[in-house]
């Protein structure tokens, strides 16, 4: 039996208002930070480990030890930085939870703060979606006139500002040392580690940089317990998570739900890929993770399920294409975003993104040889471990995937002198314009 | 002697920016998105600017402005369109509302009418995938979209008619976007309250956990508008 969809952060997406600060105290909102001020701060990070939260920004590192990193007593200022440059292509999770529920993440920025003993806080916001920023200056602001920001925060002796900062366009700055360098107004290149963020991080000082869900979780931990959330999910991979299906689906969207439920169980709720149609690839957790086909429908999404698959969990963001669609296009298309993203710094990622594009373009007009697959190969083995940063081996992941499940329809791609596919065939209007049957009636 | 006297005006916002650091070089992101609030692109003269601000050279401000995609060498129009096509949107139907727009407009990527009101540019994915094919407006969601809604959407911009974002408020111009950019708070009635909480897709799994289903997209017919 599917578990149950367990709505936690998007349980008050339907009150009214729920982004003000009213509407979020009417569902339990800053009760959790109340909570977490009468703990000592090491019971908080404990509270957090013991909970077994995962990062939620895709590289699933435990949340709590994350915070533990940071050096305590050392006489350097701490910083938080929440990571809400979310761009990995597939992924939507943060943006509508940070439009509905800015408040939410301001309690877990406290909380984490409070357990960290940082006194700044940031919330580093992609620049591209300007209605997230204006929920969350406003809701900053609600907290600072409530006390809940500010000197004596919630009248303790606990001192905290936050900024919201935004951002001007740059995938790479989703990696978080590349994050750090642009919150100090350099250009957004990642950085060399070690040192690591929890020693030489914001201004060279202790700094831990969570993702926006991550920071979002914590509060609904605080209030109802380890065991309840570890009551969700696996072993190592516990509670509950938003999970975002896009696409050939009937019901795209957000689905919070357990960790460790399967694209079938996901799809059964969703209403099941657009009628009349297939599944025929997608991606776990955003492009940068290697797809997967319809012989996946059963593999737990968790950590673990994923990766034993031969893929990542990533963000969880569900991309889903039907059998109208063309992989080659797809690969091509992905491909081209990663070398209009490269940062430049490294040369295997700078030079190979370009060339994997060159040679992608010629493909998928019918044009190249079969050689060129070997060629395509060749350039991802020498990005792959050798690029300065994960971006590298996330441009490298849609084509060694593609090439090992559809190598057969590269080789069509020469065989006819073209693409074999009609694009408008993969429209959202292609069955007409009411094809998703998306509507209430 | 400075090329930015039109731009002390600014000097105040500058300052309020600046204090909300520990250390003055992380203001410069959002000085940069304060200088096109007023020029509506990142000018030599909002460089110049930028660096006297924060103790810069003009080549260190100008290394960090043409790295990033928002920060525009050209003027802007009032409405900058962008049009996703990474890999999903593309696929559902971003390519054709792309190439409509291009035709329509008679602008190229990263193009200006003649009129001055749209810029028109394809986009990276913009974190709305649920939603797509996704087009954005001053950075502002116009979600589900086919070619005709886009062409809808840009003559009502073009001729000064009031369109409001899928998810959010009536849509201000470039440069207002800019200055909410920059930090400040957009201060128009309903501006924050615009659009709701969420659109149908981000409801769709909480419907479906109360045993309800999903609305799908607001189904518009020309009869009805």
């Amino acid at each position: 039996m599917a578990p149950e969809l367990t709505p936690v952060l998007s349980r008050g997406w339907l009150d009214s208002e729920p982004w003000t600060l009213a509407g979020y105290q009417r569902r339990d909102g800053y009760t959790a930070v109340k909570q977490a001020l009468r703990m000592h701060p090491d019971e908080v990070i404990q509270l957090v480990k013991d909970s077994g939260l995962r990062g939620r920004g895709g590289a699933g590192f435990p949340t709590g030890m994350k915070w533990g990193f940071i050096p305590q007593n050392d006489g350097k200022p701490h910083y938080l930085v929440v990571n809400a440059d979310e761009s990995e292509p597939g992924t939507c999770k943060d943006i509508p939870f940070m439009m509905a529920n800015p408040h939410e993440l301001v309690e877990g920025v406290i909380i984490a703060c409070y357990a960290i003993r940082a006194s700044r806080a940031f919330i580093y916001v992609r620049g591209e979606v300007l209605h997230v920023l204006r929920r969350l200056q406003a809701a900053v602001r609600e907290a600072y006139d409530a006390g809940f920001l500010g000197k004596g925060v919630f009248g303790t002796d606990f001192d905290l500002d936050l900024t919201v900062h935004a951002g001007a366009g740059a995938y790479i700055c989703g990696e978080e040392t590349a994050l750090l360098d642009s919150l100090e107004g350099k250009r957004g290149q990642p950085r060399l580690r070690p040192p690591f963020p929890a020693v030489a991080g914001l201004y060279a000082s202790p700094t831990c940089v969570n993702n926006v869900e991550s920071i979002g979780s914590v509060p609904a931990i605080v209030r109802n317990g380890v065991d309840w959330f570890k009551g969700m999910g696996s072993e190592k991979s516990p509670g509950f998570t938003l999970y975002s299906l896009s696409g050939h689906v009937k019901h795209p969207g957000q689905y919070e739900a357990p960790l460790g439920i399967t694209l079938r169980e996901l799809l059964d709720y969703a209403g099941g890929i657009r009628p009349g149609h297939r599944l025929k690839f997608w991606t776990p957790g955003g492009s940068s993770t290697p797809m997967f086909t319809e012989e996946h429908l059963d593999v737990p999404l968790d950590y673990e399920g994923v990766g034993a698959a031969g893929s990542m969990l990533g963000t969880k963001a569900l991309q889903i294409f039907d059998e109208t669609t063309c992989v080659v296009r797809a690969a091509l298309r992905w491909t081209e975003f990663y070398a209009h993203e490269s940062c430049g710094k490294c040369t295997p990622c700078r030079e190979g993104t370009y060339w994997l594009v060159q040679i992608l373009k010629r493909m998928e007009k019918g044009e190249g040889t079969e050689d060129d697959l070997g060629k395509l190969l060749d350039l991802c083995d020498n990005i792959v471990g050798k690029a300065f940063c994960a971006l590298g081996d996330g441009a490298a992941a849609p084509i060694q995937s593609s090439l090992k499940y559809f190598r057969d329809e590269y080789l069509e791609h020469f065989e006819r002198g073209g693409c074999p596919f009609d694009p408008s065939l993969s429209t959202a209007w292609a069955d007409g314009p009411l094809s998703f049957a998306r509507t209430s009636a | 002697m400075s090329n930015y006297e039109h731009l002390l005006k600014l000097d105040g916002d500058a300052a309020a920016v600046i204090a909300r650091y520990p250390q003055s070089g992380s203001a410069l992101l959002p000085l940069l998105h304060l200088v096109q609030s007023e020029e509506g692109y990142v000018s030599p003269a909002g460089i110049e600017y930028c660096a006297d601000k924060l103790g810069l050279s003009t080549a260190e401000v100008s290394a960090v402005s043409t790295f990033y995609t928002m920060y525009k060498r050209r003027p802007v129009g009032d409405y900058h369109v962008g049009v996703c096509t990474n890999t999903l949107c593309a696929v559902m139907g971003g390519d054709a509302i792309f190439a409509t727009l291009k035709e329509h407009l008679g602008v190229g990527n990263d193009e200006t009418t003649e009129d001055g009101k749209v810029t028109l540019e394809h986009i990276e994915c913009n974190a709305a995938c649920d939603y797509a094919p996704v087009m954005t407006v001053n950075w502002e969601f116009l979600d589900d979209m086919n070619p005709d809604k886009a062409v809808r959407a840009v003559d009502e911009l073009r001729a000064g008619k009031e369109v409001h974002s899928t998810r959010g408020p009536a849509l201000c111009t470039f440069k207002q976007a800019e200055r909410i950019l920059a930090g400040f708070e957009d201060t128009r009635p309903g501006a924050v309250a615009g659009g709701g909480a969420a659109g149908h897709a981000t409801l769709a799994g909480l419907l479906v956990s109360q045993g309800r289903t999903p609305t799908g997209p607001a189904v518009t017919t020309e009869a009805s508008e």
